[in-house]
Parts: structure tokens; C-alpha cells; sequence
């Protein structure tokens, strides 16, 4: 056993190290960093995207052929850790961890060859139309119909917590074609032009004050039956397949680490009256620390098994659940550390193109946003409840 | 980066966990914990066969030469069969601190003869003024013509009743001086002047407390050269705590399994229990947090050789997260199975004792957390 990486390793993270240096702009740096919601503003995020597609590392996760760049697991770590260390923009991940592995996995020729070079490129921007006001955790519950009218679908229904919408020009969506025994029979899997007629999108603000989420509505909306992914009433399994990928894209700690280390630098300063001397809030910022550690243990040790081509088994079902309960220890604890400064609402956005002195200083503006949004990772992409769930049936057979 | 078994790590995992799953069962463990003992003799001399006891010694010193990923691997099983013999005291502390404090002489007096069975040790350490500060000595070693003069009282020795000789730290006082250097003593259990109060441990074994009054001990007797022997305990607990991590997880594990079982039998209001979604969710953070100890056990065995900060960072982290795990689950573990799990019927308590002696023993989580928090600000 050896915690260290082997030559070949390190080289690789010299080239990802200089990659980043070169590519990664101060602008980009410290818009990522002002950024109190999930994801990064397309326009950071997309330019982040073309550097990364241009070196040809667009798509960590796809096959060879269709533009991914063949990395090992411990390549891949190596390229999550230092592009969470060095603070890079979050990508288009609903096009590039989602919407493309179902396209690589059950699209037609025509899809991929039309689809993916424009997710690998940025030229797509791609949001997930899965959700409804009357299906949250009983996601195969969703009434969003998709009627056949020659060569078409008429959609009628309505998305919801639709993560940029108002950016994307494409959905991906979960919509009803037929009423099966069960109620995930006769779901189908459909890609939306967003500029089809009769679609409209409203804000949804959250607590935060960002918006990054939405509600969709279709109202007689035509889509070409072409647009349907894989075989119609299908589109459950394809789902789920995707909900994989959104549970188990496997390396947060890294992220994780550098969240905690932006409060705890806070905690060391005079900014904040030096907050670690209080014995509290140094054995917290511990507390969260150590739980990061065995997370990341828990990371490597996945992916280890997957390095020699071995199952790793159940225990990546945790994964997704400690990652969203430590990143909401990480908020609630640079809520605390900012002390007074957490009573200021700066609500203009995007916080990096702020035209104004704020009431606080800069490095202390997403500290409150960010628990506050903060509290939809242990609901988005399964509950924890749900996870439980999950981890009772997989790891312990109940 | 690997953190898969070696074939020789899985060989040694699978003969472990068979040695634990075979005759080391509920009797024998009852039969224990009524044994002014505590442990088997046997047990100890088949461990010397299977190589165990040689398993971290050295080559040249007949050993194995393994590390503290191999002790690990042992240390889980040894906790699925919540095994008394005094390994810890006698190997894990014992032989390593011969091996990093000693001259070559000394190893080669000790080292050889605790791999095959026919030593045992015990660290004294503790000293009930000093709570869990490790650095805090008040017992002296003095200079005398012969050699060593020690006076002072040491608490929680593990397995000291069954030590061949006792390691016992003193302050090292030059001409009545204290010299701030504390050193390590071979002390062998019959030296007249040390008097040995043994009682039976919570969680299974024995542990003593010893007073050292007028101790005389030859020159030889210090371990090495007389340089400060700080880090090299420090060093060591943290090893132990590594190893203790382990048989930890192993403990906890088979409290999981065990309530699980029980969850699926034991039927209530004509449904079994686990058939109800707050159980299932309970269950479910019981596992989690076996598996998040397990990462920190491995990862604490694997940085046991690491920078100073490095390693104690690891080690204190391991046994913070560790012993608030093992809490929750031991205590998980009695609340599922009602109030069978309150009575000395079923080994559900006894397990969950380890863990609760596992929680204290060399400090409990809050002192951990602090000791990482403090080595991180000088870090």
C-alpha cells in the first residue's frame, strides 16, 4: 500500500499543475471564489470549458473515441485535486457528467456525432429538465407529457429546479409518452432546443439571494421525435444511469479541503479578531477537517479498487452523503468564523462585478450565501433521506 | 498510490480473521473474563507460531520486518474476536520502542525473545497528574554509583500484570538536577521496590497501576543512550493508537453485523424491525460510520512513519473520529437490541466496553480534536 503517487503520476500533475497556471486567469479565479452557488456564470464556466477542450481534457470521464483522454482513475484524481486546489470554475457539468454519458451510452450515431463535439466545445450549454412542483425524491412520478403527433412530441408540463435554464440553450428532460403498470413504464428520454416555441422559464430565488435555479414551462411545445434518446419508454433506465453519474462523480474532498481552508485562513486573521483562538471554533474547524480526511480515504479507497479493474462495492453509495453533510459543516462553520460580518446582505450579483465598497470584506461575502444555498445538497440529486435509503439496501440488504 | 492488499497482506488478513472467527468464540471469551489471567497462554504461544509477535520486529532481530498496515490488518481481526492477549502492550508498544530507543545490544537481549513468546512487556507510562499530557513526567530517575535510582507512580499500564518487564518513563535527573530529558527504563517485574495493583480492564484484559519506590536498576537498564525519549513515546502512541483504531473497527463492524441480524429476526407489532425506515436509516449511519473509521485507521497506519506533525495529526484525527464513531455505534448497537442489550446475556455490551476503553484510552476525542487542532497551527 503507498499513499503516494509513482513517477508517471507526478509528472502528469506537473503537466495539470502548469496546464492550470498558464490557462487560469485571475479574473476567472476570483469570480469562481465570489461565486456563492453551486455553479460558476456560463460565461466564467464556458471560458474555462474551451481551455480545457483545447488541451483536449474537455471530457475526463468519456471514451477515447468520442474526445475523452483516456485518464486512469489516480489521473483523474490528480486532475479534480489540483483543479479544486488551484479554485477553476465549475464547468457545464449537465452537459459534460450528464446528458453525454446517456448520448455515449443509448444515443444514435446522428445524436452523437451531432451533440457531443458541442458539449466538448462549450458551444452547447445544457441544463437537466428532471424534477416537477409534484415530483421532487419520487422523481418516476412526473406528468410532463410528451403526446406523438406525426414526426413530433407536443410537450405540455412543467420542470422544475431547473439549474440554469435561463443560460441553457438545451434540456435534456424526463417526459411521460405512455402510462405503464408501474409508474416509471412509459418515460421517455427527450433533448430540447430551449428556443422551441411555447417554452418559458420563471426565477426561482433562493435563500441565498442567487439565481441559479428555475421553473420551466411547456405549453404545446413541438419536439422532434429524433430528439428522443434510445428507445421510447425507456428513458427511466437512462435516468437512473445519469443519476449515477451525478451520485458518483466520486472526488469532492479536494474541494472540500480548499472551502475549509478559505475559513480557516479567516479564522488565523485579524479580520476576523483571530476566531481560532477560541478553543470552540479551532476543535470545529478540526472536527471538519478529519471528517474530510476519511472522506478522501474513502475516495482513494474506491478508487484504488477501480485502478486494478476491481468493483469497489457499496461503500461509493456513501459518498454522495458525506460530501453534502461535510460541505454543509464546512457553510454553517464560516458562518460562525465571520462573527459580525455575518449580520451584512449584500444582495447585488454576481458578486465578483460588485460596483460598490461592500459592508464586509471581500474574502467574507459568499460565507452566508453559501450555507444558506448550501442546505439544498443533502436534497438535490436524491435527498439524504433517499441516500439512506440507498445505502440500506445496497451496503446492508434492509 | 495503492491502497489495495498485497497477496501477503491478504494472506495475513484471511489466516487473522479465521484465527477469530474459529476458537476464539463467546466462551472462550467468558472464560476469560473470569480469568485472573485475562488471557490464554496458549492463545500467546499460537501467536508466536502464526508469526504475529514477530510481525513488526525486524529481520535481523527474527522478525517479519512488517509495518503498521500489517498490525492493522491484525488489530481489525483481533477486534471482531475481541481478543484479550496483551499484543498492544507487549509488540505494538513494547518491541517498537526497544526498537527505536535501544542500543543494539538491548534489541538483541529483547527483541528476538518477544517474537517467539518468551517476553512480555508493558509501557508505564501514565501518570494521573498528567491526565492525557503526554510530555508531563514527575517520576525520577536518578544517578546513582550502580546505576539508576527511580521513584514515582504510574496509572492504566496496559496488561502490566502479565509483563516480563515493565518500559517505565522518568524523568532523568543528573546530580539531583533535572535534566528535562526524560528517559525509558527496563524495569523486570520482580525488582524489588516496585509494587504492582492489577485490576481486570473495562472491555476485557487487566491493566495496573505502580508505584516505583526506591527502585535500584543497573546502568543497562536505560533504553539507549539517554536522549530525550519524548518523541519516541510520542511516535509509539501514536502507533498504538493506529492499531487501536483498527481493532476498533473491527469491533464496531461486528457490532454492525450482529444488530443487523437481530434487526431482520426480531419481529415487533408483526413486522421485523428492520422493516421500519427509522432502523433502516439508523443502520445505514452505523455502517457509514464504520467505514469512515476504517479510512482513518488505514490512513493513520499508513502516515505512522511520516513527519512528526504529519503523523501525529493522522493519529490524533484517527482516534478523535474513531472513538466518536465507535460511541455512536456501540451505543446504537445496545438501543436496537432493547433491553437484551442491556444485560451481561448477550456479548453486545461486552464489545461495546472495548470501545468505550478504546474511546478513553490515551485520551478521548475531545482532547484529540484539540491535540490536531493545536499541531496545526504550528504545521
Amino acid at each position: 500500500m503507498d499513499l503516494s503517487f509513482n513517477a508517471e503520476e507526478r509528472a502528469f500533475q506537473s503537466e495539470v499543475r502548469g496546464f492550470i497556471a498558464k490557462n487560469l486567469t485571475e479574473e476567472m479565479k476570483r469570480a469562481t471564489a465570489l461565486t456563492p452557488s453551486v455553479f460558476s456564470d456560463p460565461d466564467i464556466g464556458m471560458a474555462w470549458q474551451r481551455a480545457l477542450h483545447r488541451q483536449g481534457w474537455g471530457a475526463p470521464g468519456w471514451p477515447v473515441e468520442h474526445g475523452g483522454p483516456a485518464w486512469t482513475p489516480a489521473q483523474r484524481w490528480i486532475f479534480e485535486t489540483e483543479s479544486a486546489r488551484a479554485g477553476v470554475p465549475n464547468v457545464n457539468v449537465m452537459g459534460v457528467k450528464m446528458v453525454g454519458p446517456v448520448i455515449i451510452g443509448f444515443g444514435s450515431p446522428e445524436q452523437k456525432n451531432f451533440y457531443l463535439p458541442r458539449i466538448l466545445s462549450g458551444e452547447d450549454y445544457w441544463c437537466q429538465g428532471y424534477s416537477e412542483p409534484g415530483s421532487g425524491s419520487d422523481l418516476s412520478s412526473l406528468k410532463t407529457r410528451a403526446v406523438r403527433d406525426g414526426d413530433d412530441y407536443i410537450i405540455n408540463g412543467t420542470k422544475i429546479w431547473t439549474t440554469h435554464a435561463h443560460h441553457a440553450n438545451r434540456m435534456f428532460a424526463l417526459v411521460r409518452t405512455s402510462d405503464g403498470p408501474r409508474q416509471q413504464d412509459g418515460i421517455s428520454f427527450i433533448l430540447i432546443d430551449m428556443k422551441t416555441p411555447g417554452i418559458t422559464t420563471r426565477p426561482i430565488l433562493t435563500i441565498g439571494g442567487d439565481h441559479e435555479v428555475n421553473q420551466v414551462f411547456f405549453d404545446d411545445v413541438h419536439v422532434p421525435v429524433a430528439n428522443r434518446v434510445g428507445e421510447e419508454g425507456k428513458g427511466w433506465t437512462y435516468g437512473k444511469y445519469l443519476l449515477e453519474f451525478e451520485r458518483g462523480s466520486g472526488i469532492a474532498s479536494a474541494k472540500l479541503r480548499e472551502g475549509l481552508k478559505a475559513i480557516s485562513d479567516l479564522a488565523e486573521s485579524d479580520l476576523t479578531g483571530r476566531a481560532i483562538d477560541s478553543p470552540d471554533i479551532a476543535a470545529r474547524i478540526s472536527e471538519v477537517e478529519v471528517d474530510i480526511d476519511a472522506l478522501e480515504m474513502t475516495e482513494l479507497r474506491v478508487l484504488s479498487a477501480l485502478q486494478t479493474g476491481q468493483n469497489p462495492g457499496a461503500v461509493s453509495s456513501i459518498l454522495k452523503l458525506r460530501n453534502s453533510e461535510i460541505r454543509q459543516a464546512v457553510t454553517r462553520l464560516g458562518v460562525d468564523v465571520i462573527g459580525h460580518d455575518a449580520l451584512a446582505v449584500e444582495p447585488m450579483r454576481p458578486l465578483y462585478k460588485l460596483n460598490h465598497e461592500p459592508a464586509t470584506p471581500e474574502e467574507m461575502l459568499t460565507m452566508v450565501p453559501e450555507y444558506l444555498n448550501g442546505r439544498a445538497y443533502t436534497i438535490f440529486g436524491g435527498t439524504s433521506e433517499i441516500q439512506r435509503d440507498i445505502i440500506a439496501k445496497t451496503m446492508l440488504g434492509i | 498510490m495503492d491502497l489495495n492488499l498485497s497477496d501477503e497482506q491478504r494472506l495475513l488478513r484471511e489466516s487473522a480473521e479465521r484465527f477469530a472467527a474459529g476458537s476464539y468464540d463467546a466462551d472462550h471469551r467468558r472464560k476469560m473474563a473470569n480469568d485472573p489471567l485475562g488471557f490464554s497462554p496458549a492463545v500467546w504461544k499460537q501467536f508466536a507460531e502464526l508469526g504475529w509477535l514477530a510481525l513488526p520486529i525486524a529481520e535481523e532481530f527474527g522478525g517479519l520486518g512488517g509495518g503498521a498496515v500489517e498490525i492493522g490488518i491484525l488489530m481489525e481481526a483481533f477486534g471482531r474476536g475481541l481478543v484479550s492477549e496483551p499484543y498492544v502492550a507487549t509488540v505494538v508498544l513494547g518491541a517498537a520502542l526497544i526498537a527505536r530507543c535501544g542500543t543494539n545490544e538491548q534489541k538483541q537481549e529483547s527483541l528476538p525473545k518477544i517474537a517467539d513468546g518468551s517476553l512480555k512487556l508493558a509501557l508505564a507510562h501514565s501518570e494521573r497528574a498528567a491526565r492525557f499530557d503526554l510530555a508531563r513526567v514527575a517520576t525520577a530517575a536518578d544517578r546513582t554509583a550502580q546505576g539508576w535510582r527511580l521513584a514515582g507512580s504510574k496509572i492504566a499500564v496496559l496488561d502490566g500484570h502479565a509483563a516480563d518487564e515493565f518500559i517505565v518513563s522518568a524523568h532523568i535527573h543528573d546530580h539531583q538536577r533535572p535534566s528535562g530529558r526524560i528517559g525509558l527504563f527496563l524495569v523486570p517485574a520482580t525488582t524489588p521496590g516496585l509494587v504492582v495493583s492489577d485490576y481486570p480492564r473495562l472491555g476485557g484484559g487487566r491493566a495496573c497501576n505502580i508505584e516505583l519506590s526506591d527502585v535500584h536498576l543497573p546502568e543497562d537498564a536505560l533504553l539507549g543512550d539517554g536522549h530525550d525519549a519524548l518523541p519516541a513515546i510520542e511516535w509509539a502512541i501514536d502507533c498504538a493508537m493506529a492499531a487501536l483504531g483498527a481493532e476498533a473497527v473491527g469491533i464496531m463492524q461486528t457490532l454492525l453485523d450482529t444488530t443487523l441480524e437481530y434487526t431482520k429476526i426480531r419481529k415487533q407489532f408483526g413486522r421485523p424491525l428492520s422493516a421500519n425506515q427509522v432502523i433502516r436509516h439508523r443502520l445505514a449511519d452505523m455502517a457509514m460510520q464504520v467505514d469512515e473509521s476504517r479510512s482513518m485507521a488505514l490512513r493513520a497506519a499508513l502516515k505512522a512513519d511520516a513527519a512528526p506533525v504529519e503523523r501525529a495529526r493522522a493519529a490524533s484525527g484517527a482516534k478523535a473520529k474513531i472513538g466518536k464513531c465507535a460511541r455512536f455505534v456501540g451505543e446504537q448497537s445496545i438501543q436496537l437490541h432493547g433491553g437484551m442489550g442491556v444485560t451481561e446475556e448477550l456479548e453486545v455490551g461486552a464489545y461495546f466496553k472495548r470501545l468505550v476503553a478504546f474511546d478513553t484510552l490515551f485520551g478521548g476525542s475531545a482532547h484529540h480534536y484539540a491535540r490536531h487542532a493545536e499541531l496545526g497551527r504550528k504545521a
